[in-house]
C-alpha cells in the first residue's frame, strides 16, 4: 500500500511539473525557430511538418528530468550561447538474461546544433570532441558507424542486443554527394580513423571495401540514397583491446573521471564473455517540425558478464562486483543521466530482487516489444541514499535458463572437406508462429574463395525460394571482394538455408598471411530486417525516448528494424610447404646440372671415327708387306 | 656424365645389370628389409620433440581437483544408462546444461549392408549429445572436441564421468580462446561418423542423420577418451586412423611431454617404452611396437573413434585408459589434470598443428621414424621391379582387362549376391558376404585357362615377356602410391609381391612355383598377417580360431569401407588382386 501512495505521490509531483514544463518547453522551441531562421538549412524544407502530439504521462517523466537538469546546468555555469544547442545524456542499460548472465549496455549521446559543411569552419569546440568534428568537416562525411568487438553475440541465449555489431571492426560511412573522389577520400578516412582508434583500420583497401545497394541505408535524416557516396568495410580478424578503450572514452565530455564512464574499467570489461564499442555519428532533427537538423554523437558499449567464469557460487550481480566501481554522481555535463534495470520477466521478484529499490518506473517500446524497466536517475541526490554511493545489486532467486527464440537468428557455416572446393550454407530462421517478413541478405566472400554463383540455392521449407531483388558483384583478383545481396521472404516458422559452393584460390607465396595455417577469415553475413513487432512502434523519432530504444528509426508501426550478423568464417587455404623454395631450389639445380651436363657434353664433343686398332700379327703382316712393296692388308 | 653420354660406358652399366640382375634383386630384396628392420633400432632414430612453438614453450599449471566428483557422475550416468538401456539422452542434456554448456542432440539412423556379427549389430538408431562450452570474447571461427563414446555395458562410464568433470571445470576458467565441444557419441564409430559429417554437412557414406544446430567453427584438434576403470596403471595412445592417415606427431609428442610431466606410465601400442636399446630383447621391443604401428596402419581402420576425425584434416588421438596388475595407479584426478594441460596447450595454438610430421613411424612414444627414413627400405623393394622389367602390346590388353573384370565382381559381388547365397546355402548373412570374397577370389585362379581361350593365337615368347613388362610396371606405380599414403601397407604388400613379381616366368616348375604364388598373395598376406597381428599382441591362436578370426577380419574390412568410406578393401579388390592375378597369367603362359 505505502508503495502505491507513493507512486500517487509522485504522479501528482509529475503533473506539477508538466505544467512547467510545457511553459518551458514553448519557450525553448521558440529559440530553436529563431536559431533555425538564422542557420538556414534546406534539410527543413524537405521535412514534412508533424503535429505535435499530447505528451502522456510517460513522456513528462521523461522532459521533467531534462527540464531540471538545463536549469541546474544554467544555475551551475555561465556559458556561451552555444551551451543551449548541445546536449549530452548517458544512459546505462541492465538486462538480467535467464542464463545467470547479465548484459549491460552504455549510451552516450552528444547532440549539437551546428554546421560542419559549406566552408564553415568551426573551431570552438565544447562537449563534442574536436577529432571527430574535424573528420566530418574535413572528409564531407554524411554519417559514420564504426565498431569494434570482441566476441560473438549469441542471440540464441542473450535475445537481441541494442545495437549489433558483428565480430571484429566495422565501419560504413556515408559521404555527401559533394565528394568528387569517394575512394580516395575513403582511403584517406580509414587511415586517419585508424590512428584516433589506435585500430588497423588502415588494413581497409579495395579488396575488402563494399558498396552495398540496400542494406544500409542512412540512419540519419536526409533522403539521399545512392550508394555510391557509401563505403562498408568489415575486419572480422581485428582484436580488441584496452588500447581501443581508451581512445574511446577520451571522446566522452567527462571522459572516464565523473559519470556512468568510471565503470568502465577495462581490467573488468575485458572479464567478460562480449564487448562491443561503438562510435555512431549522423544528422538527426532536432525537433518534431525538423525545421533544423542537428548532429549526434552516440557512443555505445555493450559487455555481457559471464556468470561462471566470474568465480562466484552465488547467482548474484552487483555494479562492483561487475565493474569493480560504484556509483557515487552523475557527470556534471550531462543532462541526463540515469540506469535502467529490465524488469519486464520480474514483476513481482519471482525471478531476481533488486536493491535499493526504485519507486520510478518506465515502459519503453524497444525491439518490437514493450519492456518495463526501473529507473535510477543519478542527476538526484536521492539515489545515492545515505552512503552517497550507489550500487545496485540483483540476486536471482530462480535458477532456470532456457534458449531463447527470438524471432529472427542466424548462423552461417562452411562444408565439406578438402583444400580444393567447399561450400557456404548460410541459415536464417524465422520463428514467427504465423507471419513472413522480408529479410536482405548481404555476403561479402574475399576473392580468394571464388565463388560458383550458378550454384547458388536458396531453399525455406524444401522450396525453392526465389529472392525479389539480387544483387551480385563477382569479385576481381586482388582488387575487389564479391559481394551477394538478396531480398528474400521468410516463411512464417521455417529456415531458409541459403547454400553456394567455392573453390579455394592457390595464392601467390607473398601473398599469405604470416600464419597461413590458422585459415584466411570471411567477415559476417549481415541481415538486415523488418521484423514483425507484437506491440506498436514508435515511429515519431524526434519524442522524447531512452537512448537504447531511439537508435533504430522506425518507419511503421506494425514492425521494428533489426540487424542480425552470422558469425565470421575461418576458411583454410591451400598452404605450400612454406621450405619448399628451398627444396625447389636444389632440385632444380641438380636437375639443370645433370641435364645441362649431359647435353652440353654431347653437344659441344667433336666425334671421330675410331680407327680399329689391328692386332699385333697383322701389324707384322704389314711390316713385312710394306718391305715386300705390296700394298698393306 | 660421362657415363650417362658415352655410348661405350652407358653399354657396360647395362651389362653390369643385366648380367648381376638376379644377385643385385637378391640384395636390393634384403637390402630392404634389413633397412626397415634397423629402423627399430634406437641409435638409427630420431628423439621425438615438440615442434609447434605456441605448444612448447609455454608454461601452463594444471588444477584439475574433482577427480572423486568426475567418478561420481560416471556412477550416475552408468544408473541411468542401465535404466534406459542405451544412451541417456535427457539426463545428459540436463547435465551439460546444468555446466552452463550449449547442448545439442544429434539422431542418426544407418542400415547395414550386412549384419556385423562382432558387435550384433544391423540396424543402428542412435543419438550424439555434444555441449559447446562457449569461450568467451571469441567469434566461434575454431574449437576443439573431447569425446567420450556411449558403448553399451559396463564400459566407458568412467570416461562419459571425467568429460563431464572437465566439462565443468573448464565452463569456470577464463582463459579460453577456442570453443570446446564436449561429445558423447553412441554405437561408437557409426556414431561418430554421423557427428562429423552433420558437423561438416557432408554426406560420403549414406548414412541418415538430422543437422546439426550447433556449431563452434573450424575444428583445430579432438581428444577422444576410453576409460572403463576408476584408477589405472597406464594410458596408452592410440595414432592409427582411417585410411593408415596419422595425426600430426606434435599431438602425440604432447601427450608424451605430459605424461612425463605428470608422472603417469605411458605406452603406445600397448607398450611401454624400455631403456635397454642395446639389449637383444629391448631391441625386440621396438621391433614389436613398431610392426603392430605397421599392421594396424596398413589394416586401414580406424583404431579408435579419433580415426574418423582425420579425414576432415582434424588432428585427433585417442587416450585409453589401461588397468593391469601393476602396482602403481594413476587416480581421475591425475588424468583429469593431464587432458585439462593438454587442452589448455591446444588452446594456445595459434595455427593447426602442421610444424611436426604427418608421416612417420613410432617404434617407441620418444622415438620416431620420419618418411625420408623409412622411404629407402620401400624404395629397395620397389627398384626390382624395375629391373626386372627387361624389355621385350595389344595381345597383353585381353589379360589386362579380364583381371580387371575378375577384380571388379570381388569387390561387387558379395554384397549384391548375399540375399541369392543365403537362399541357397545354409550360411548366415555375413559368412555368405566372406565366403563369396573367397570364391570369388579363388575362381580368378582359374583365369588363365580361359584367357588363353579368347587369345587370338598362340602365346610367344615375346607375349609374356611384354605382358610381365606391363605387369612390373604396373605393380610399380601401385606400391608406390600406397607407400606414399599409407606406408605400412605399401611396405607389407611390397615385401609379398615383390619376390612373386620379380621371379615369375612361364620357364620354372609349375607345381611348386604356384603354390608359391599362391602363399604371397594378397589373400595369404591378410591370413598371415592376421598371425603375426595377434602374436605381436602376445596373444597367439590356433589355426581354426585364426581362420574365423580371418573370416571376420575380410567381413569387417568391408564393413570399414561401406561405413566409414575405408579405401583399403577397393584398392585390394579393384588393383592389388588384378595385378597379382597377371603374374599367375604370366606362369601359366603357353
Amino acid at each position: 500500500m505505502a508503495a502505491h501512495r507513493c507512486r500517487y505521490l509522485a504522479c501528482l509531483l509529475l503533473l506539477f511539473l508538466s505544467v512547467i514544463l510545457v511553459t518551458m518547453s514553448q519557450e525553448t522551441t521558440l529559440g530553436h525557430e529563431q536559431h533555425a531562421t538564422a542557420v538556414d538549412d534546406p534539410q527543413t524544407g524537405a521535412e514534412t511538418k508533424q503535429t505535435a502530439e499530447k505528451p502522456t504521462v510517460e513522456e513528462k517523466r521523461w522532459e521533467e528530468t531534462k527540464v531540471k537538469a538545463t536549469t541546474q546546468a544554467s544555475d551551475t555555469a555561465v556559458l556561451s550561447k552555444t551551451q543551449v544547442n548541445e546536449d549530452f545524456q548517458e544512459e546505462l542499460v541492465i538486462r538480467p538474461l535467464h542464463s545467470g548472465d547479465i548484459y549491460a549496455s552504455f549510451q552516450f549521446r552528444t547532440v549539437w546544433e551546428t554546421d560542419f559543411m559549406k566552408g564553415n569552419k568551426v573551431s570552438h569546440y565544447r562537449l563534442f570532441p574536436k577529432s571527430l568534428g574535424q573528420v566530418i568537416s574535413k572528409f564531407s562525411v554524411r554519417e559514420l558507424h564504426i565498431s569494434f568487438t570482441q566476441g560473438y553475440w549469441r542471440t540464441m541465449q542473450w535475445g537481441q542486443p541494442f545495437i549489433p555489431s558483428p565480430p571484429g571492426a566495422e565501419l560504413w560511412v556515408w559521404f555527401q554527394d559533394s565528394v568528387t573522389d569517394v575512394d580516395a577520400t575513403w582511403k584517406e578516412l580509414t587511415n586517419v580513423l585508424s590512428g584516433i582508434f589506435c585500430a588497423s583500420l588502415n588494413f581497409i583497401d579495395s579488396t575488402n571495401t563494399l558498396q552495398p545497394s540496400a542494406s544500409f541505408k542512412p540512419l540519419g535524416i536526409g533522403n539521399e540514397t545512392d550508394h555510391r557516396f557509401l563505403r562498408y568495410a568489415t575486419l572480422p580478424r581485428e582484436i580488441v583491446c584496452t588500447e581501443n578503450l581508451t581512445p574511446w572514452k577520451k571522446l566522452l565530455p567527462c571522459g572516464s573521471k565523473a559519470g556512468l564512464a568510471v565503470l568502465l574499467k577495462s581490467e573488468k570489461l575485458f572479464h567478460s564473455s562480449f564487448h562491443s564499442q561503438s562510435v555512431h555519428i549522423r544528422p538527426v532533427c532536432q525537433d518534431r517540425q525538423c525545421k533544423s537538423s542537428s548532429w549526434e554523437l552516440r557512443q555505445a558499449l555493450n559487455v555481457v558478464f559471464d556468470l561462471h567464469t566470474s568465480g562466484q557460487s552465488k547467482r548474484e550481480w552487483s555494479l562492483f562486483k561487475m565493474f569493480s566501481r560504484t556509483l557515487t554522481e552523475a557527470c556534471p555535463l550531462a543532462s541526463s543521466s540515469k540506469i535502467y534495470i529490465d524488469v519486464t520477466d520480474n514483476p513481482q521478484e519471482e525471478q531476481f530482487e533488486l536493491s535499493p529499490a526504485t519507486p520510478l518506473l518506465s515502459q519503453a517500446v524497444v525491439l518490437g516489444d514493450r519492456r518495463t524497466f526501473s529507473v535510477y536517475d543519478l542527476t538526484q541526490q536521492v539515489t545515492f541514499g545515505t552512503v552517497r554511493s550507489l550500487n545496485l545489486m540483483i540476486r536471482w532467486k530462480s535458477s532456470e535458463g532456457d534458449m531463447l527464440r527470438p524471432l529472427l537468428h542466424a548462423e552461417r557455416y562452411v562444408t565439406g572437406y578438402g583444400l580444393q572446393t567447399g561450400e557456404i550454407h548460410t541459415l536464417m530462421y524465422n520463428n514467427h508462429p504465423f507471419r513472413s517478413f522480408p529479410v536482405l541478405l548481404l555476403d561479402s566472400v574475399p576473392w580468394y574463395l571464388r565463388l560458383y554463383i550458378h550454384t547458388l540455392k536458396v531453399i525455406s521449407k524444401g522450396k525453392d525460394n526465389n529472392p525479389s531483388y539480387i544483387h551480385y558483384q563477382p569479385s576481381k583478383d586482388r582488387e575487389r571482394p564479391h559481394l551477394l545481396e538478396m531480398l528474400l521472404q521468410l516463411p512464417p516458422h521455417s529456415v531458409t538455408e541459403v547454400t553456394v559452393q567455392f573453390e579455394r584460390a592457390l595464392l601467390k607465396w607473398t601473398e599469405y598471411t604470416p600464419d597461413p595455417n590458422h585459415g584466411f577469415y570471411v567477415g559476417s553475413s549481415v541481415i538486415s530486417s523488418l521484423v514483425p513487432s507484437t506491440v506498436a512502434m514508435e515511429t515519431n523519432i524526434t519524442m522524447e525516448q531512452p537512448l537504447f530504444s531511439s537508435f533504430f528509426p522506425c518507419k511503421e508501426e506494425s514492425s521494428y528494424f533489426a540487424r542480425v550478423y552470422t558469425e565470421p568464417l575461418l576458411v583454410n587455404l591451400p598452404t605450400p610447404d612454406f621450405s619448399m623454395p628451398y627444396n625447389v631450389i636444389c632440385l632444380t639445380c641438380t636437375v639443370v646440372a645433370v641435364g645441362y651436363g649431359s647435353l652440353y657434353n654431347l653437344l659441344t664433343r667433336s666425334f671421330q671415327v675410331e680407327e680399329p686398332n689391328p692386332g699385333l700379327a697383322k701389324r707384322i703382316a704389314n711390316v713385312i708387306r710394306r718391305m715386300r712393296g705390296v700394298p698393306p692388308l | 656424365m660421362g657415363l650417362l653420354s658415352d655410348p661405350n660406358r652407358r653399354q657396360a652399366l647395362i651389362n653390369l645389370l643385366t648380367r648381376l640382375n638376379a644377385p643385385i634383386c637378391f640384395v636390393c630384396y634384403f637390402a630392404g628389409v634389413a633397412w626397415f628392420m634397423g629402423l627399430a633400432f634406437e641409435p638409427f632414430t630420431l628423439r621425438t620433440y615438440m615442434s609447434e612453438n605456441a605448444m612448447g614453450s609455454t608454461m601452463v599449471e594444471e588444477r584439475f581437483p574433482a577427480g572423486e566428483r568426475a567418478l561420481a557422475t560416471g556412477r550416475e550416468f552408468a544408473a541411468h544408462k542401465k535404466k534406459v538401456g542405451g544412451m541417456p539422452v535427457d539426463w545428459l542434456v540436463k547435465t551439460m546444461q546444468a555446466r552452463g554448456l550449449e547442448v545439442f542432440t544429434q539422431s542418426f539412423s544407418r542400415t547395414l549392408p550386412f549384419p556385423d556379427e562382432n558387435t550384433e549389430r544391423y540396424v543402428v538408431k542412435g543419438t550424439n549429445v555434444y555441449g559447446i562450452l562457449r569461450a568467451p570474447r571469441a567469434p566461434r571461427t575454431e574449437a576443439l572436441v573431447l569425446s567420450a563414446p556411449c558403448t553399451p555395458g559396463d564400459n566407458n562410464n568412467q570416461a562419459v564421468g571425467l568429460l563431464l568433470g572437465l566439462a565443468h571445470y573448464f565452463r569456470n576458467q577464463v582463459y579460453w580462446a577456442k570453443d570446446i565441444i564436449f561429445l558423447v557419441n553412441e554405437h561408437d564409430l557409426i556414431g561418430m561418423q554421423a557427428w562429423l559429417e552433420g558437423y561438416h554437412h557432408t554426406n560420403v557414406t549414406g548414412m541418415d542423420w538430422s543437422p546439426l544446430q550447433g556449431r563452434g567453427g573450424s575444428i583445430q584438434a579432438a581428444l577422444s577418451l576410453e576409460l572403463s576403470s576408476d584408477v589405472v596403471t597406464s594410458l596408452d595412445i592410440v595414432l592409427e586412423g582411417l585410411n593408415g592417415q596419422l595425426p600430426n606427431l606434435d599431438l602425440a609428442n604432447l601427450f608424451y611431454a605430459f605424461c612425463q610431466k605428470i608422472g603417469v606410465l605411458c605406452t603406445i601400442q600397448g607398450k611401454l617404452q624400455r631403456s635397454d636399446w642395446d639389449s637383444a630383447s629391448g631391441y625386440n621391443h621396438a621391433v614389436q611396437t613398431m610392426m603392430l604401428m605397421v599392421m594396424k596402419q596398413a589394416s586401414g581402420r580406424p583404431w579408435g573413434d579419433h580415426g574418423l576425425f582425420l579425414r576432415y584434416h582434424i588432428e585427433a588421438a585417442t587416450v585409453k585408459g589401461v588397468n593391469s596388475f601393476r602396482h602403481y595407479k594413476t587416480d581421475a584426478t591425475t588424468i583429469g589434470r593431464l587432458l585439462e594441460g593438454m587442452y589448455r596447450k591446444l588452446n594456445n595454438l595459434l595455427e593447426r598443428l602442421h610444424q611436426s610430421y604427418f608421416f612417420y613411424l613410432l617404434p617407441s612414444l620418444s622415438h620416431f621414424v620420419s618418411i625420408g627414413y623409412y622411404m629407402p627400405a620401400f624404395g629397395l623393394l620397389a627398384v626390382i621391379l624395375l629391373l626386372r622389367s627387361n624389355p621385350g602390346v595389344l595381345s597383353v590388353l585381353t589379360p589386362l582387362v579380364i583381371s580387371h573384370l575378375t577384380g571388379a565382381a570381388l569387390y561387387m559381388l558379395p554384397v549384391r549376391f548375399q540375399e541369392v547365397a543365403v537362399e541357397h546355402f545354409p550360411v548366415s548373412e555375413t559368412e555368405a558376404v566372406v565366403l563369396t570374397a573367397i570364391a570369388v577370389y579363388t575362381a580368378g585362379l582359374a583365369l588363365p585357362h580361359n584367357t588363353h581361350r579368347l587369345l587370338s593365337g598362340e602365346g610367344t615368347e615375346m607375349g609374356w615377356r611384354v605382358l610381365k613388362l606391363v605387369a612390373l610396371l604396373y605393380l610399380a606405380v601401385l606400391l608406390g602410391c600406397t607407400a606414399v599414403i599409407n606406408f605400412s601397407l605399401g611396405f607389407i604388400l611390397a615385401l609379398t609381391l615383390v619376390p612373386a613379381a620379380a621371379y615369375v616366368t612361364p620357364h620354372v616348375p609349375k607345381a611348386l612355383s604356384a603354390f608359391f604364388l599362391v602363399a604371397l598373395s594378397p589373400a595369404c598376406t591378410l591370413l598371415f598377417s592376421v598371425f603375426f597381428f595377434q602374436e605381436l599382441q602376445e596373444m597367439p591362436v590356433s589355426f581354426q580360431d585364426g581362420w574365423l578370426l580371418y573370416l571376420s577380419v575380410i567381413a569387417q574390412g568391408m564393413l570399414d569401407h561401406y561405413l566409414y568410406g575405408s579405401l583399403v578393401f577397393p584398392l585390394v579388390a579393384l588393383l592389388v588382386y588384378p595385378c597379382w592375378l597377371l603374374f599367375w597369367n604370366i606362369l601359366f603362359w603357353k
